[in-house]
């Protein structure tokens, strides 16, 4: 599959940030339950409702956004509705959101417009129920897309925040 | 490193008053339209012994593609020569060189002294009106450091001739770019202007985007997301120490500039969403926030004066460009074209403001007044991003990414007239440029 070997390829690299983020969540040693968002694999079986895998695949760990837009779409909050119910069935994970976005842009706006995004999504599960503490925002900007064409096809893709998964550390 | 020990008298320039007469003395001047570059000659400068030798030809090499690299110049190949220099002290015979139209001519010598230094020697010569154009110079460095002699060999060229500062003799710190657009792995390092002693500062182990100098050179600001999150630091360019400077919890920060004094660092911070503007001393303590919008703040650059800030803010719909006095307070929009702006960084001459537009698909590298008038857009392309400015403010440096699955950043430089667009030549792909003063 497609997004195996992205994995493979990813975190077989010299420990690209995106690869160990979720281990650095909170700026404690939590250990990382899933990717960041850049096609990683999340942990456990997708057979198993409380587990990372089925949260990234079967209720969605991203919503897209249209060209320089930071608003949620009908279909955005659809998933975050399952996002937000997973995350209070499952409260030994917390979550960090990443905001990305398109390379049609500069460097550091894209940054700002990332972190738009990821509070977007934040602002949404907190509304839905989910305790804030829980929650942590990064943006990557246009740093980590996952789809490489210079076409709307790839942009559309690449404009997301994605809901990463990590487990609650036990201090 | 390299000092200039003392100044040669000119003893050996004999005045051909007749000849200077009817040409008047040797000017470019940059502000004119299109020109045909000067057509000069460099002969290897003579060297004492064989690594003096060898010294003395790459010398002359770099020193000529310093100047040929401005579009100001050409080189006048050595096998049209009519005369070979063969002796630094002999008298130049101006009639030999007037014949091939070199209308600039620099000799030169080299010897590595008892110390292992060397030890350069050089006169610059106005063909034409048949004398020195200025006093010789002499240098002394490591022999490592013979690119630091020869640029500055032809700053002085460039400077004598155009009246203009020159920008040789400085260095770049960039982000170094390996892999896949999709697993990009990223750098900082710095490089001679021209792409030359490339030294990484940082592993790939982290993301690193968009370092600043120091005024001094000697101090790097960069974002970099080793905690986890993009925070500022800053980095001591010699012992590669550095340290976080912004480390408020639960906050990003990015887009740190120095201050032109160098005390004062200006950056944006997101929080809840939010970008603004803050500043706080280099050596750490209490941050002051300088603007309070709920619509995205950053790319701040301070003007040279250090009393006011440009920045790029979409408080209006769509990023602009806007000018605020240093301390906060009241910003007045100086964008007014079609399209995005972003990235304003102001002249080192105080006059212009280079900048990232964004119209119509494309991608424009242009120069803007302080008040906004006068906009030029200087280059064209799928993704060209993030100026900086040669320290004579007549050269700008530049991202240019290419598009598609095989996309690479490079390093570009165009003049601020809009002609002589280069690329720089790097060992990896390239991007996030900033230009360095001109090294003491």
């Amino acid at each position: 599959m497609k997004l195996l070997s992205k994995t493979l390829l990813l975190c077989a690299g010299l420990s690209l940030a995106a690869c160990t983020n979720a281990g650095r969540f909170d700026d404690t040693s939590s250990t990382s339950a899933g990717g960041a968002g850049t096609g990683d694999f999340a942990a456990g079986s997708v057979s198993d409702p409380s587990s990372p895998a089925y949260f990234q695949q079967a209720v969605g760990d991203r919503v897209l956004f249209s060209l320089n837009e930071y608003t949620l779409s009908p279909e955005g909050r659809a998933t975050l509705d399952g996002q937000a119910g997973w995350l209070q069935a499952n409260r030994e994970y917390n979550a960090l959101i990443e905001g990305h976005a398109d390379e049609r842009g500069t460097r550091e706006y894209n940054l700002a417009l990332g972190a738009r995004r990821a509070n977007s999504v934040q602002e949404y599960l907190v509304s839905r129920g989910v305790p804030e503490n829980r929650l942590r925002v990064i943006s990557y900007g246009k740093e980590r897309p996952i789809e490489i064409c210079s076409t709307e096809a790839c942009y559309m893709k690449n404009r997301r925040a994605v809901t990463v998964i990590s487990v609650v550390p036990t201090s | 490193m390299i000092r200039i020990m003392s100044l040669l008298l000119t003893v050996f320039a004999l005045g051909l008053p007749a000849a200077a007469q009817d040409s008047g003395p040797l000017r470019i001047e940059i502000t004119e339209g299109v020109i045909e570059p000067v057509p000069f000659a460099v002969p290897d400068f003579i060297g004492d012994g064989s690594t003096a030798t060898q010294l003395g030809r790459q010398i002359a090499d770099v020193i000529a593609a310093d100047l040929t690299g401005t579009g100001l110049f050409r080189r006048i190949p050595s096998d049209a020569f009519i005369s070979q220099i063969t002796s630094f002290s002999s008298p130049i015979q101006y009639a030999d060189w007037k014949a091939i139209n070199a209308q600039a001519l620099v000799s030169g010598a080299v010897r590595v002294d008892a110390a292992g230094q060397v030890v350069v020697q050089f006169r610059i010569h106005d063909v034409f009106a048949g004398q020195e154009l200025g006093q010789g110079l002499q240098l002394v460095g490591t022999q490592e450091g013979w690119r630091r002699i020869a640029h500055k060999v032809a700053d002085q060229v460039y400077s004598r001739i155009t009246g203009e500062g020159g920008y040789f003799d400085t260095r770049v710190v960039y982000v170094a770019e390996t892999g896949p657009k999709d697993a990009r792995q990223k750098r900082l390092a710095i490089m001679d202007y021209d792409g030359a002693n490339v030294k990484y500062l940082t592993d790939s182990a982290s993301l690193v985007l968009a370092p600043r100098f120091s005024p001094t050179g000697d101090r790097v600001l960069y974002t970099s997301y080793e905690s986890g999150f993009p925070r500022v630091y800053l980095m001591d360019v010699a012992t590669v120490g550095r340290r976080a400077l912004v480390t408020r919890e639960g906050t990003m920060s990015f887009a740190p500039r120095f201050s032109p004094d160098g005390r004062t660092i200006i950056y944006s911070i997101s929080q809840g969403g939010n970008t603004d503007l803050y500043k706080m001393s280099v050596d750490g303590g209490a941050e002051t926030r300088l603007t309070n919008t709920p619509s995205i703040e950053t790319a701040p650059s301070f003007s040279p004066d250090g009393r006011q800030i440009v920045f790029e803010s979409d408080r209006s719909g769509t990023s602009q460009l806007y000018i605020m006095p240093s301390t906060g307070g009241e910003a007045r929009r100086i964008s007014s074209g079609q399209g995005r702006y972003g990235t304003p960084v102001w002249s080192p001459r105080g006059d212009l403001i280079a900048f990232t537009k964004q119209h119509q698909g494309r991608f424009h590298i242009g120069v803007m007044r302080t008040d906004g008038s006068e906009e030029r857009l200087l280059t064209a392309s799928f993704l060209d991003e993030g100026p900086t400015w040669a320290p004579n403010g007549r050269v700008i440096m530049f991202t240019r990414e290419t598009q598609g699955e095989q996309g690479r950043a490079s390093l570009y430089t165009v003049d601020v007239s809009g002609r002589n667009l280069r690329q720089v030549r790097t060992e990896t792909g390239a991007s996030d440029p900033a230009w360095s003063p001109l090294q003491q």
